[in-house]
């Protein structure tokens, strides 16, 4: 396979292979598709168990898969030059919605999220943004030269930098920076050359100390309790200690599902949702992680496959960044619970219990497709 | 560079981000699995105990004396109590205190976590309790200790504590006999610690054994009933029975006054705890003169062996001892008949001294019986080196010498028994051989002389219609101020049914009855014959007065 990559290099490749014998249907991948039914499949499995065996909560979630896979077919019938000339507006509309939430927005727990239109829509901007945000990047980047100049760089910064400002001031942190690393992801496989990469790091380095101080209590309390969670065991630390002994408690092939002491006696919280993945390896072991760690690896590589396949830039960017923001989700999530990341509240795609955020995902998998499956069709 | 180096680069990176976040993982997963595991037990695995079910107590026909039966005692953590109002006072309500009390009791309890809010609750109340749900309220299952039989057989049953551990009688000393050995369970807890389920018992209860006494409780009750009725007519200090069985040694009744009620023992009077039958010692005098007897038979006297105990009075060292008349020549039958002091006297004064010690000493006196009831007392059997005149004499009637009611019945059953001595047991079915301690023709010569002490001497209202009865009276003063006290007096009797082969002894004592007839004849030996007809028709016993007209 690795040699169809390099014959296949996006940037110089016009010739591609006859597909004609590849099943589509609908504009679906079909390896994609698989990989997406095997993950849900085994997470509704994990969320009967995290759910102490709720039928309620099942059918719920199967609810919300079936109106994800319904939008990601929706999404995949969409030409993708009808995505590139729509980026710019959806772009623009996302941020109106954003700004809307001054005047209009609901307050939640102390921050302003929700955008409410009273019977009709409730919804949070954010999650437009998460896809929006890429688009527009992947369409400024369409017709530039590559690797981008400062110029381009500046203004894709300044793209990327309102959107992800507007939400940490909601606030809520995590989604602003998940949103800002989708952006920074469009730069990076875009070319942003390595000098500018260098610098911002080292501006990052340098000004994290000072960063210790702008950030709120609680923040601080979270990355000090990610270092040490015993130094307040039955508070900020309770989670990452508890997800910890239910990851370790599991063994090599766990406790079996609906079995685990942690998850079902009520010491792991948040157990169907963020921290779902500590009982998936407390009841199923380490056979369950690796599971499912190699279904999201499946994933990573079907996605990286349709980004070098894709016809253009447009297409390889934002399909690379849809996929690489997925494993950036999977990522902090696991770091997360196993107590090598702060607890952001980032859940565990496909699998965590939950409603927006798999819709937004959905709807990226449909972009994706739509990208795929309309490739041998001349754009522009 | 290329954008394809790029696109490598970021997968190859990302590839190795969900290898590090599974890498970690597996890491927790492998390297910490045993402190992890370890850990995770610690907060859901508790051992609980398992209260063991104490054994019952029955009597020989298996009526339950003592039984345990489950009850829930409550307790609580105070620091996980709610704090709102609405909870309190809901269970407050349900322990039946008010609100301030229950409050004031938590917070003197705060730095505490584990204070009883109600020890041994009904089942049905416990659970209205528990299912408040409220966190920080605990039940732990107990047994709570209840005796059907009441008063009636407090003394020889005892009681246990709160804690289900013997404090007096039976309880006490068959207490590792009746105690189980609890167990421990390992159960599942979650967070909010309610036990989810047990996981496995670690070690089985084991209940404890049932005992079955050799007591009766019918006749325990017959015993009981009248010894009750005469203390409250005669208005004495207190008041024994005793009821063996001649041919076992089995007690199968032991009655005192005053009783108590061991169900609720609230306001006890630790005085009525005393089984007095075993722990209070009395002199027990003339109630012993048959014993005195026995030594001239076996020295070579013949039961019509006469005494000339005129003229009724006999000067003894610088003391005299009177009889109440002058009953002129008596022999050994009658010198029991009628109880004479004088008789005996003369009769101890040619005996050797040692014999009759060595006499009292066989019967059982001064040493504690084989009963093994906690507090039993010895008595006292003096031991002397040189006997004055004086002291012989008083010893052979009965003073100078403690014994306890259950020590002289068992004396009396040894009579009874044709001269077989037998080991007193409160338990039933151990029976013990026994020992010949008394020539069986000496045994029968006594049951024959105590005969008369019925028929035409001083215990005449211990007779039974339709049985002959043998026993002996007995009226001890007790020592007051000023040496022997004429106002103050102790009544006994001591007998067995029928008067040949003898199945029953008894004994009774009455101490201090306040009235004006004195002495065991009047007094102790109306109520031997109460009890024994009862018990002779109860248990079947063939009446012995089946004469027919000549």
């Amino acid at each position: 396979m690795s040699g169809d990559f390099v014959r296949r290099l996006p940037g110089g490749a016009t010739s591609f292979r006859n597909h004609r014998g590849e099943f589509t249907w609908f504009n679906l991948d079909p390896w994609l598709m698989l990989i997406l039914l095997s993950i849900v499949s085994f997470g509704l499995v994990v969320l009967h168990s995290a759910s102490d065996g709720n039928w309620v909560v099942v059918e719920a979630q199967l609810v919300r898969l079936g109106l994800g896979f319904g939008l990601m077919i929706l999404i995949a019938q969409i030409p993708p030059y009808f995505l590139l000339r729509t980026a710019p507006l959806l772009y623009g509309l996302g941020l109106i919605l954003l700004l809307l939430i001054y005047p209009f927005g609901t307050e939640v727990n102390g921050s302003r999220r929700w955008l409410r239109v009273p019977g009709v829509l409730n919804f949070q901007p954010s999650e437009l943004m998460k896809l929006f945000l890429p688009m527009v990047l992947a369409w400024y980047f369409h017709e530039r030269h590559l690797p981008p100049g400062l110029k381009p760089v500046l203004v894709s910064c300044l793209l990327l930098l309102v959107p992800a400002g507007l939400i940490i001031v909601q606030p809520d942190l995590g989604t602003g920076l998940m949103i800002a690393t989708s952006g920074f992801l469009v730069l990076i496989l875009a070319g942003l050359p390595w000098r500018y990469m260098l610098r911002v790091g080292a501006l990052v380095l340098i000004s994290a100390p000072a960063l210790w101080f702008v950030i709120k209590d609680y923040q601080r309390g979270r990355i000090l309790t990610m270092f040490d969670p015993e130094r307040d065991p039955l508070g900020a630390g309770w989670n990452i200690i508890q997800s910890k002994i239910a990851i370790g408690s599991g063994g090599f092939s766990g406790k079996g599902l609906l079995n685990g002491t942690q998850s079902h006696l009520d010491f792991l919280p948040e157990s169907s949702t963020d921290f779902i993945i500590a009982v998936l390896a407390e009841e199923l072991g380490f056979l369950g992680v690796v599971s499912l760690l190699a279904l999201y690896g499946l994933f990573i590589l079907r996605g990286l496959m349709m980004s070098l396949n894709a016809q253009d830039t447009f297409g390889r960017l934002l399909c690379g960044s849809i996929t690489f923001t997925f494993s950036v989700y999977v990522f902090v999530n696991i770091g997360m619970v196993s107590g090598i990341l702060p607890v952001v509240g980032v859940p565990l795609p496909l699998v965590s219990y939950g409603g927006t955020a798999l819709l937004t995902l959905f709807a990226g998998f449909g972009l994706m497709m739509s990208i795929h499956s309309h490739r041998r069709i001349t754009l522009l | 560079m290329t954008p394809a180096f790029r696109i490598h680069l970021a997968a190859f990176l990302f590839l190795l981000l969900m290898v590090g976040g599974a890498g970690r993982l597996i890491y927790i997963e492998m390297s910490e699995k045993d402190f992890l595991q370890d850990q995770g037990d610690a907060r859901t695995i508790r051992m609980e105990r398992i209260n063991a079910h104490r054994g019952m107590i029955l009597d020989r026909r298996d009526n339950p004396l003592a039984v345990s039966s489950p009850v829930v005692s409550l307790w609580a953590n105070p620091s996980e109590l709610p704090e709102d109002q609405q909870s309190l006072v809901e269970l407050s309500t349900g322990l039946g205190v008010s609100v301030e009390e229950f409050t004031l009791k938590m917070r003197r309890a705060e730095s505490r976590n584990f204070v009883y809010l109600r020890r041994r609750a009904k089942p049905s109340d416990a659970d209205a309790i528990l299912s408040l749900g409220l966190p920080g309220v605990y039940g732990e299952k107990e047994y709570h200790r209840f005796y059907p039989g009441g008063e009636i057989a407090a003394h020889v049953v005892g009681f246990t504590n709160i804690d289900d551990v013997g404090q007096e009688g039976i309880e006490l000393s068959f207490d590792d006999w009746l105690r189980g050995k609890p167990g421990k369970k390992k159960v599942l807890k979650n967070l909010y610690g309610e036990i989810v389920r047990d996981i496995m018992p670690v070690a089985e209860a084991v209940p404890g054994r049932n005992l079955r006494l050799s007591i009766d409780q019918r006749l325990q009750f017959l015993a009981y009933r009248e010894l009750k009725s005469a203390i409250s007519q005669y208005q004495a200090l207190s008041g024994s029975f005793v009821l063996l069985d001649v041919q076992t040694g089995e007690v199968l009744a032991m009655a005192n006054q005053p009783s108590y009620n061991p169900n609720n023992r609230i306001q006890l009077d630790l005085s009525s705890v005393r089984n007095r039958a075993v722990t209070d010692v009395f002199e027990p005098g003339s109630t012993v003169k048959p014993f005195t007897v026995a030594v001239a038979l076996e020295s070579g006297l013949d039961m019509g062996y006469t005494i000339d105990t005129s003229p009724g009075f006999l000067k003894v060292d610088d003391a005299v001892i009177k009889d109440p008349r002058n009953r002129g020549v008596l022999d050994l039958g009658g010198i029991l008949a009628y109880s004479s002091q004088v008789g005996i006297s003369r009769l101890a004064l040619s005996l050797n001294e040692y014999d009759i010690w060595k006499q009292f000493q066989t019967l059982g006196f001064g040493e504690v019986t084989g009963v093994g009831f906690p507090g039993e007392s010895s008595g006292f059997l003096p031991n002397r080196r040189r006997w004055k005149d004086i002291e012989r004499v008083t010893f052979a009637y009965g003073y100078g010498l403690t014994v306890t009611p259950l020590q002289l019945a068992s004396a009396y059953s040894t009579i009874a028994s044709g001269g077989i001595k037998r080991e007193v047991t409160l338990i039933a079915d151990q029976v013990s051989e026994g020992e010949r301690v008394m020539n069986a023709r000496i045994a029968l010569q006594l049951q024959s002389m105590l005969g008369r002490v019925i028929t035409e001497g001083t215990g005449q209202k211990a007779a039974i219609e339709s049985y002959d009865v043998g026993g002996k009276t007995g009226t001890a003063r007790k020592i007051g101020e000023n040496g022997y006290d004429d106002t103050r007096h102790i009544a006994f009797f001591a007998g067995f049914a029928p008067q040949y082969s003898p199945r029953f002894v008894g004994v009774v004592l009455i101490n201090e009855p306040k009235t004006e007839q004195v002495g065991g004849g009047s007094i102790a030996a109306p109520i031997f014959s109460r009890v024994m007809s009862n018990v002779l028709r109860l248990l079947s016993v063939p009446p012995t007065d089946t004469r027919e007209a000549v």
